[in-house]
């Protein structure tokens, strides 16, 4: 082999390895956000939990040395946005894709307003798990250098349709998403079922946002989160709602945003905000790739009838 | 079996000035089907609102059984064994038949073990009037097949009082006739007590055993059926005799044909084929009746005429020309559509209705002159319409959604009726109607026709295009299957080709 042909190698397996990392924080928003619209309801402001969560998380593992704190702190703050997104979208005539832009807003500048002085100290951050150390190929080894939390949210997605298949709650859910009526006549709260579900999917967002600060690319900064938050709604839809497919489409979108910095450590530069911008790209390719109605037709049936 | 399954005693309701109950009382027996008849807004679903604990009654009581149960909210109805069927399905649609079954039981366990449930279910459903397979996603069923689930759903649920709104509105006669006939074996088997809000008289005298009839939210009289004719029982329900007038259908003057449709093909929302090489013609002068039950391409193809659906093949032609649904054209061929439910399909709810009303006309003089309105001559027109066509209230500034169903149709059908159409293309122009409405509306269709316009109707309701067509077409997934005339027409022979069952030995 010569060097070339390894340095294409290297780039591979560093795509391979990105998908892991840059890929997370997709699987926990689009996890959240898929069980969020399998009741029926759309949440855009998941965004603003990720970076809610990102920086809650950075701030709570610096103050209390405990990194896996900062991840439930992170949590319990997209509970809370998923809280109160809930809590107005259940008000009469109040628009859900508005109020999800609003909380967006405003949890991105509530999280820069507070976040401020965690710019400077250095908190501690997630270990990896090395699953290379054998190897002498760095490229490999920091591939395979993977996060727990990957390794939960992986686990979570079987775990998550397992659920909605096999369990009461899971039932409900889908009940509530699918039709008004139907759930009515089941006797369901309606408003409880989506709040709960509003709720746990925030839950999930604000984790995503605590493996950006305390994980990759780590650290507490403005520009930490660069719309993943968003981009897992258009996930969702591309992974037709099913957890399973959710983790897929996370990987390739992981794998996508790592192409240009796994190009630039090989010496590639030119195009290299170009390659940047491959999981954008990407977005757009599979939302108009996908838009058809065949999809929609998968779609929770009180999504689809509106 | 006999005795009491319920009673409901001298129950009153009144909605703000609306009294909508008046001591209406009605006897349940044990083992039989007790029709309710009465017109739209007789009071029928209020009173078995009352009755499932959804409303509470201002006066009187509603009584279960033997021990005189009191029910005062549907958890009490539900758990002393009350069932109801609803018009609009309940059912989720993404989901299988099995999985709504389940889902119906009041308490699941936290964690379904799918096996079990299946063996338990399939079991059951050996005893059930009717099959259906378990694993058949609900909205891959016919409606006819979605209405058996519900009925299903509801006694694997044991209960002792089954009611039915409307159950056979989305069935052909066929359906109709098995689903009610099996309903009425099980009632006689069980002991089980039925309860049928309807109006069409051929069910009440072939499967009720008591009916009872409302008028005006107020009680008329109950009745064995056996006692009393359907003369009878239609004079109870409207208040006066009621007389089958003949419409005056005028000889169609031959005026050639202003609408053709050539091997059009229509695709639905999920891309799959709607309607598949459907030709027809429409001659000036004459109604072409198309039946079918809802669902088999109808929505499509009015969506289509309206130009609110692109098509996929086939050509459309008025007046002799290519059409394509454009406003120019619609305004040049005088091309005029009353889909169904107008207020959600023809109308914008929160405009007023003079606004709506406006729509055909409102850039047009004197509607508007140099691209400005002018409202006042709008108004002018839609008060001119709204009065020859009785819209009530008389008032052109409210917003269309504020008026009863009745009122929107007959708003939009003034819309659509003025000013002579050419081509009209009328669905279900009288869903959910009375009969005095009714009646206006299939009497202004005739007029239409006599005037020389191509009618089109397409609907639901088999004695409607019976009435007024001097065609029949049958429409069966998305093709026209059988070609009649009024007069050649057999109801349970249409009912066939409309359920699909082409090709089966019919005499004329």
């Amino acid at each position: 082999m010569n060097a070339d042909d390894i340095q294409w190698l290297n780039v591979f397996i560093a795509v391979l390895g990105g998908a892991t990392r840059v890929g997370t924080p997709f699987l926990f928003v689009s996890l959240g956000e898929c069980l969020t619209e399998k009741s029926g309801r759309i949440n855009l402001g998941l965004e603003g939990n990720l970076i809610m969560g990102a920086m809650a998380g950075y701030g709570i593992s610096w103050l209390t040395g405990s990194p896996w704190l900062g991840v439930f702190a992170a949590g319990a703050t997209g509970l809370v946005l998923g809280f109160i997104h809930a809590l107005l979208c259940q008000q009469p005539r109040v628009n859900d894709i508005a109020v999800g832009i609003a909380l967006m807003i405003l949890g991105t500048g509530l999280a820069f307003f507070l976040g401020k002085p965690l710019i400077q100290p250095s908190a501690p951050k997630l270990a990896a798990v090395h699953l290379a150390s054998w190897s002498d190929n760095p490229a490999l080894r920091s591939a395979l250098e993977i996060n727990i939390l990957f390794v939960v949210g992986a686990l979570l997605a079987p775990a998550m349709a397992w659920f909605f298949k096999n369990t009461r709650w899971g039932l409900a859910i889908r009940t509530v998403g699918e039709s008004d009526d139907a759930a009515r006549a089941m006797g369901l709260d309606i408003n409880g079922v989506r709040m709960l579900a509003t709720m746990a999917g925030g839950f999930l967002a604000g984790v995503g946002g605590a493996f950006l600060s305390l994980y990759y690319p780590g650290g507490w900064s403005e520009g930490l989160s660069s719309g993943q938050g968003l981009m897992a709604v258009a996930l969702v839809i591309f992974a037709r709602w099913d957890p399973i497919r959710c983790l897929y489409a996370s990987l390739l979108f992981g794998g996508a945003g790592a192409l240009g910095p796994a190009l630039q450590s090989v010496g590639v530069t030119s195009g290299y905000y170009l390659f940047n911008a491959a999981p954008y790209a990407l977005t757009l390719v599979l939302m108009i790739a996908t838009s058809s109605t065949k999809v929609r037709s998968r779609m929770p049936g009180t999504l689809a009838a509106r | 079996m006999t005795g009491l399954a319920l009673e409901a005693i001298n129950v009153s309701k009144r909605f703000g000035d609306l009294q909508a109950l008046d001591r209406v009382s009605l006897k349940l027996k044990k083992g039989g089907i007790h029709a309710l008849l009465g017109e739209n807004g007789a009071g029928k679903s209020t009173l078995v609102k009352c009755i499932v604990g959804f409303y509470t009654p201002d006066e009187g009581e509603v009584l279960l059984g033997e021990h005189q149960q009191l029910i005062s909210n549907p958890r009490d109805a539900h758990d002393l064994g009350i069932g109801m069927v609803y018009q609009h399905f309940t059912l989720v649609p993404n989901m299988t038949v099995l999985e709504n079954l389940v889902l119906a039981r009041p308490r699941l366990p936290s964690i379904i073990d799918w096996n079990k449930e299946r063996m338990a279910i399939a079991e059951r459903m050996k005893g059930m009037p009717f099959q259906l397979p378990l694993d058949a996603p609900v909205n891959h069923l016919a409606a006819g097949e979605k209405q058996k689930l519900e009925i299903i759903k509801q006694l694997l649920l044991d209960v002792k009082v089954l009611i039915l709104d409307e159950p056979t509105s989305v069935l052909t006669p066929d359906e109709a006739d098995e689903v009610l006939g099996q309903i009425k074996d099980m009632a006689r088997r069980t002991g089980l007590a039925v309860l049928m809000i309807t109006h069409k008289f051929r069910e009440v005298v072939l499967y009720a055993d008591d009916v009872t009839v409302l008028r005006r939210g107020r009680y008329v009289g109950s009745e064995r059926v056996g006692d009393v004719s359907v003369e009878k029982m239609s004079e109870m329900m409207v208040g006066r005799e009621f007389s089958g007038t003949a419409l005056a259908r005028e000889p169609a003057a031959d005026q050639g044909v202003k609408l053709a449709i050539d091997a059009l093909t229509i695709e639905d929302d999920s891309g799959l084929p709607a309607v598949s090489n459907l030709s027809l013609t429409v001659k000036g002068g004459e109604i072409v009746g198309i039946a079918g039950v809802s669902g088999n391409g109808q929505r499509e193809l009015v969506e289509a005429l309206a130009g609110q659906r692109p098509t996929t093949g086939g050509e459309i032609r008025v007046m002799g020309e290519r059409y394509r649904g454009e406003r120019q054209e619609l305004l040049r061929h005088r091309f005029h559509c009353l889909p169904e439910e107008p207020l959600r399909n023809a109308s914008v709810s929160r405009m007023s209705v003079a606004e709506n009303l406006g729509f055909r006309c409102f850039d047009r003089p004197p509607h508007s002159i140099g691209g400005f309105l002018r409202r006042r001559a709008i108004n002018a027109y839609a008060q001119r319409l709204i009065a020859e066509f009785k819209v009530s209230p008389a008032n052109t500034a409210i917003p269309i959604g504020n008026l009863s169903g009745g009122n929107v149709q007959r708003a939009i059908l003034a819309r659509e009726l003025w000013d002579q159409p050419n081509v009209l293309v009328v669905a279900n122009p009288c869903f959910g109607l009375d009969f005095t409405a009714v009646a206006e509306i299939h009497a202004r269709l005739m007029a239409a026709r006599n005037a020389g316009a191509a009618v089109l109707l397409i609907s639901e309701d088999l004695d409607e295009i019976i009435e007024l067509a001097d065609r029949i077409d049958v429409i069966s997934d998305g093709r026209l299957v059988y070609e009649t005339t009024p007069q050649a027409a057999d109801p349970i022979v249409i009912g066939h080709h409309m359920a699909g069952h082409a090709g089966e030995p019919h005499a004329h």
